[in-house]
């Protein structure tokens, strides 16, 4: 039997634990509390101002081109529908009152002592969803997922399990943005992810957050035989500190993790982020990559790949330009534990060449079009295996912060 | 017109290119000879616009408009063009894509054009990334399709073409330059009408002269040390180097010119 009572003393033992990496939060300085959100409405109503934060974080609030929808505004459940066969979505309040199942993921790809946010979302659970798609079934249409914060000084903490079980396909977006009149807050998301034997799970996260957002996510997934984790981070907006470190366990034969991230610093703003993947089996590949830019932010790119097993493959990619201040500090590592590991990585931080805008100018553009086409360019990452519709969210998240990147 | 008048060009401190004096007719192709380093890259830069190339002295007119300080982009406007030998990779810009920006509006079929020169299968490739030399002269070519210049400078469009690709290389650069077998075929004009009616220009760098078999050119000039130091039929010049080098050629000892 699960014994929730030590998983809530664990917690409580590192509610003052630091986390590793990041600058340090005193939590104490936000709001916990406010009236719950009742179910049932609409996205459709949400204010304009409101209905376009969340459209740059690829949510879509006439729900048609999505074959679910979880929104959270602030601690309370707003939306949580889902029109497709196979694929289950629920509040995770609801699904850790009914269901004995969700014990056997709640708490194991993440540690509940890894640090202060993620005992405190123990102690202090607002919601989250958990979404899980059944053996063999196939989404047409991705699910979408979104945390939203419409209260000041809210600290809004989330947990989130994903389940694709075995053979099956899950394509989810994420969104998670604030009201327009929300100047600071926090946001603290665990999320657990678990692909089953040949499964295929797309997780594709756009953060749209507010100049004073803290936002610390806690993600770890674990792989099985065959199965597919495709990730991909997006983050154009300014936002007062992330730090995240998503880890991945590739635990089966031929499981395969792709990490991507898409990174756009503004002044003021402090990134501590990358990846990390345990390759435990043979045949296991990783990527990951990263782009960033800087216009006067702080951010350090890390990576890390884990090789224990002979006969595994794994690329880390960390590129940065920085075009208008700030600091770039890439931290590639490699660990190959046994003979028979191949590990690469590329890391570069840099500028615009010159020798590519003359190129372009020579060509009819003026400069400024040439530096933006580059810089577009550096950004658009090739995303295999994410399907069209979601790509064009990528794509859409990138061009709508185009003119604020020049 | 192209017209050059007694250019001084100055890169990185050193001077590259002195008294240099050159005129394009509309119509006119004209081919540029010269051994490694005298500058033959400088002038097509220079005439491109590129910053480093410093103009210390003289002048560049292009139809009528002085464009000695004219930025790059201002020059492609005005009709421009040019084939690198090594140009940069762009990442993340698909050779599709750039073939569009090439275009400038105009409505194009990309597939069309890339068709002509065999490139349908790079159209979705970051543009000049691991492309071999072949490969680059024919992504060259797709854009100047798609910019359509009046004035196009090729550096050195047959270096690296394998043997298979050349004489499409050789006839695409024909076609862009509107040259013999490539004129508006209308019938009801005479050959000499034709030719009267080309507008497009050429400055074409050669090591080789190979490019002469597919490119009927009207002139030849050799640049030597910075200077140009001959002009005359492209084919003469090219037998003069061949038998007695660049130094006798410029000295037009053995070619009595």
């Amino acid at each position: 039997m699960y014994n929730l009572q030590h998983i809530k003393e664990k917690a409580k033992s590192a509610l003052n634990k630091s986390a590793k990496f990041g600058p340090d939060i005193d939590l104490s300085t936000f709001v916990k509390t406010v009236e719950p959100t009742k179910e049932g409405k609409d996205l459709t109503e949400l204010s304009q101002e409101e209905l376009k934060n969340i459209l740059m974080a690829g949510i879509d609030p006439t729900e048609q081109s999505r074959a679910g929808t979880y929104f959270q505004r602030d601690t309370g459940v707003l939306k949580c529908n889902v029109k497709q066969d196979g694929v289950e979505v629920i509040p995770i309040k609801e699904a850790l009152e009914k269901y004995n199942w969700i014990y056997d993921y709640y708490w194991k790809a993440v540690s509940v002592d890894a640090d202060k946010y993620t005992a405190i979302s123990e102690l202090e659970l607002h919601n989250g969803y958990v979404i899980r798609s059944l053996p063999g079934s196939k989404s047409v249409y991705p699910i979408q997922a979104c945390l939203y914060i419409s209260t000041n000084q809210l600290q809004q903490n989330v947990h989130n399990i994903i389940i694709a079980e075995e053979d099956s396909e899950l394509h989810i977006i994420t969104g998670c943005a604030t009201s327009p009149h929300v100047k600071r807050g926090a946001h603290i998301g665990i999320s657990e992810f678990f692909i089953k034997k040949n499964a295929k799970l797309s997780f594709t996260m756009i953060h749209n957050w507010a100049e004073e957002m803290y936002v610390r996510p806690r993600s770890a997934a674990i792989v099985e035989e065959g199965g597919l984790f495709l990730n991909n981070y997006i983050s154009m907006r300014p936002v007062k500190s992330l730090q995240m470190y998503p880890t991945i366990y590739l635990k089966g034969p031929d499981a395969v993790a792709r990490l991507y991230s898409i990174i756009v610093g503004n002044p003021g703003s402090e990134y501590d982020l990358g990846g990390r993947v345990y390759l435990q089996a043979p045949g296991s590949r990783a990527e990951i990559i990263a782009r960033t830019i800087s216009n006067g932010a702080k951010i350090i790119a890390r990576g890390h790949l884990i090789g224990e097993v002979p006969e595994i493959k794994a690329h880390l990619e960390c590129k940065g330009l920085i075009l208008n201040g700030g600091i770039i500090h890439a931290i590639p590592e490699l660990e190959g534990h046994v003979d028979g590991v191949e590990m690469s990585h590329e890391a570069a931080v840099g500028k615009i060449a010159q020798e590519e805008i003359a190129y372009l100018m020579s060509r009819g553009l003026s400069e400024d079009e040439a530096t933006s086409t580059i810089v577009r360019g550096f950004l658009s990452i090739d995303m295999p295996d994410l399907p069209p519709q979601l790509k064009a969210e990528v794509d859409k998240a990138i061009e709508a912060s185009d003119k604020e990147v020049m | 017109m192209l017209h050059i008048e007694d250019l001084k060009v100055e890169l990185a401190g050193r001077i590259i290119l002195e008294h240099i004096d050159l005129d394009i007719h509309p119509g006119e192709t004209h081919v540029l000879f010269g051994p490694n380093g005298s500058g033959k890259t400088s002038l097509l830069m220079t005439i491109m616009g590129y910053p480093q190339y410093q103009v210390k002295w003289g002048k560049i007119f292009f139809k009528g408009v002085d464009i000695t300080n004219l930025p790059i982009n201002e020059r492609a406007n005005l009709g421009i063009g040019m084939s690198y030998q090594r140009p940069p990779t762009i990442h993340g810009l698909k050779t599709r894509q750039m073939v569009m920006l090439c275009a400038r509006g105009k409505n194009i079929n990309p597939e069309e054009l890339a068709a002509r020169v065999r490139f349908e299968n790079f159209l979705h490739r970051d543009i000049n990334a691991g492309f071999s030399g072949g490969e680059i002269k024919r992504s060259e070519l797709l854009q100047l399709m798609a910019q359509n210049p009046d004035l196009m400078l090729f550096d050195e469009p047959e270096s690296g073409v394998d043997l298979e690709n050349i004489a499409l290389v050789g006839n695409t650069i024909a076609e862009l330059l509107e040259r013999d077998g490539f004129m508006d075929k209308d019938p009801t004009k005479t050959r000499y009408q034709q030719k009267k009616a080309r507008t497009k220009m050429g400055l074409i760098i050669t090591h080789t002269g190979y490019i002469l078999d597919y490119v009927n050119a009207d002139k030849g000039q050799v640049l030597y040390n910075g200077h140009l130091s001959c002009v005359t039929n492209p084919r003469e010049i090219l037998e003069c180097i061949s038998k007695s080098g660049y130094e006798e050629c410029v000295r037009c000892i053995t070619c009595n010119i």
